[in-house]
């Protein structure tokens, strides 16, 4: 088996004297999707926040092993190496696609900015990538020049994954993707989910407070409650024999359809 | 200095605490080419729009011995061309000019004269919005950021959404440069067609965005890149008309309407290239 890609060790954040998340420790290989479940206000936000860079921990560490093999602790990156990680081999989908979209850029635009960024500058082989990943995330290409915000709500989440991997990142995190979408929709959301993570080779972090979306998507799990956490264990396990009373609770509060 | 010409005023309108620290913005701008210097912008006599920064950084350089231009979409003789001229004149007395090779400081909005900049000569741009990243990413502090860290890949998403909308770069004015491999800068809203004016200029150049609050300057001999794609390379516009006064088919014309019934004509925009054009004409 490969080495890990991910290794979290005694993350803590405060906000204030409010605890954020406390003392979560794990680690994650390639090709992993984790869930981190919980209620609102668990904890899990926070520590995605934590996970890909975008807030410093009060105690413990992120270590990231880049594509050289070397281990880099986010905390400790400058600034402009952490950017450039970020845009590069992590990723990023918000629960609201407007916080991840340009929403005055058209799709081709959203798509091929991360490209850019990175210095491509051939108009045509940028479009192309645009109109390639717009297939692959089952868009209609023909719209690579219409505003997300001609598109709709799981389009919109189509097209924020697809800026996200247009760079072929190794770890994407992923803030609720589903929850914002109907039920038919969300399906076919997760279909193309578990597609590409399985055959780009895709480290998922998955934020979710639906037991379902987790257990359709994820390998293992972790719950959280009150920013700790307190269950993990492969998905299956933790679902069909929760051991806290917490995971429980939240399993047995599933709706029977 | 001149007490008499405008009592209660100092010279050049601005107080010398006010220059000195102008000036050293000034000095920092062109110790770092392309870089927005923020400076304590005063309230000016003229509304904010009509030149209030180029007007501040042209009091704290001028002096007595000068010879100021200051030219409006490449005119002379325009509204805000003439009341700069004549503010300077009083408050300063310095003599004016409309020959671009007789100006030792010109200030222009929307404009770069024809006639080559020479060695010496300062030019004075007002400016709008001096951020270029502004129309992408609205946040003040993740622009600096941005600037810092020179992560400047979405100015070439606005380049993109020009082709993909109209199939060639269609900004055609305030295009994006890049300042000695550096900073992204924008050049003020003068058409493309002056940017490789100011590629390895002579002259100084110098920005001042009075709303904004932001100085920022070109020195002399600097390489200046006008951002494009390598399948869709950086071009100036072009005409098929000539100018229908002086016939120059290399000058930036404006269209003008001449009547209701879709007449129009085409003239040089930089009105003392044109008249010295035809004096040479006539000459001859």
């Amino acid at each position: 088996m490969d080495a890990e890609l991910l290794r979290v060790t005694g993350l803590t954040r405060y906000y204030g004297n409010r605890v954020g998340c406390r003392d979560v420790s794990f680690s994650l290989w390639p090709g992993e999707v984790l869930a981190i479940v919980g209620e609102s206000g668990s904890g899990k936000s926070t520590l995605l926040s934590l996970l890909s860079g975008h807030l410093m921990p009060t105690r413990g560490e992120v270590s990231y092993r880049d594509r050289d093999g070397r281990w880099l602790s986010l905390a400790e990156l400058s600034e402009a190496d952490r950017r450039r990680l970020q845009r590069t081999d992590l990723g990023v989908v918000h629960q609201n696609p407007r916080d991840g979209l340009r929403m005055r850029v058209s799709a081709g635009g959203n798509i091929g900015e991360r490209l850019m960024a990175l210095g491509q500058r051939h108009y045509g082989r940028i479009r192309g990538s645009g109109l390639d990943w717009m297939e692959r995330v089952e868009l209609d290409p023909g719209r690579i020049d219409e505003h997300p915000s001609a598109f709709s709500g799981g389009m919109q989440q189509r097209l924020q994954i697809a800026r996200n991997l247009v760079t072929s990142p190794r770890l994407v995190f992923m803030d609720e993707p589903t929850s914002g979408l109907d039920v038919s929709v969300q399906a076919r959301l997760l279909d193309l989910l578990r597609h590409l993570v399985s055959s780009l080779g895709l480290a998922v972090v998955l934020v979710t407070h639906d037991l379902a979306v987790a257990r359709i998507l994820a390998h293992r799990m972790m719950v959280m409650r009150g920013g700790e956490v307190v269950e993990t264990g492969l998905s299956d396990q933790v679902l069909d024999d929760p051991c806290h009373p917490y995971t429980q609770l939240l399993v047995s509060s599933i709706l029977q359809a | 200095m001149n007490a008499e010409a405008m009592p209660g005023y100092n010279y050049a309108y601005l107080d010398e605490q006010t220059k000195g620290m102008i000036r050293r913005a000034i000095l920092k701008a062109v110790a770092i080419p392309g870089y927005q210097v923020p400076f304590g912008s005063r309230e000016m006599p003229l509304p904010y729009g009509w030149g209030t920064g180029g007007i501040q950084i042209t009091a704290s350089i001028i002096g007595p011995d000068d010879v100021l231009k200051v030219i409006d979409q490449g005119a002379d003789d325009t509204t805000n061309a003439v009341s700069i001229r004549s503010f300077f004149a009083r408050t300063a007395q310095v003599a004016t000019t409309t020959t671009t090779e007789e100006a030792t400081v010109i200030q222009t909005r929307h404009r770069i004269p024809e006639a080559p900049l020479k060695s010496g000569q300062i030019l004075v741009y007002q400016v709008p919005i001096p951020e270029p990243l502004r129309f992408m990413e609205p946040s003040e502090s993740e622009t600096r950021t941005m600037h810092a860290l020179e992560e400047y890949g979405v100015m070439h998403v606005k380049l993109y959404e020009d082709i993909a909308e109209h199939g060639r770069i269609a900004t055609s004015y305030n295009y994006p440069v890049k300042v000695e491999d550096r900073y992204i800068m924008c050049p003020s809203p003068i058409p493309k067609f002056d940017n490789p004016k100011m590629d390895n200029c002579q002259a100084l150049q110098l920005f001042g965005a009075g709303r904004e609050k932001r100085i920022y300057a070109i020195p002399p001999h600097t390489r200046v890149k006008s951002l494009d794609f390598e399948d869709h390379p950086f071009e100036i516009q072009s005409w098929d008309e000539a100018c229908s006064i002086c016939g120059s088919r290399k000058s930036f014309l404006d269209e003008i309407i001449t009547d209701d019934h879709g007449g129009r004509m085409f003239v040089c925009s930089d009105s003392d290239f044109c008249a010295r054009r035809v004096r040479e004409q006539e000459g001859t």
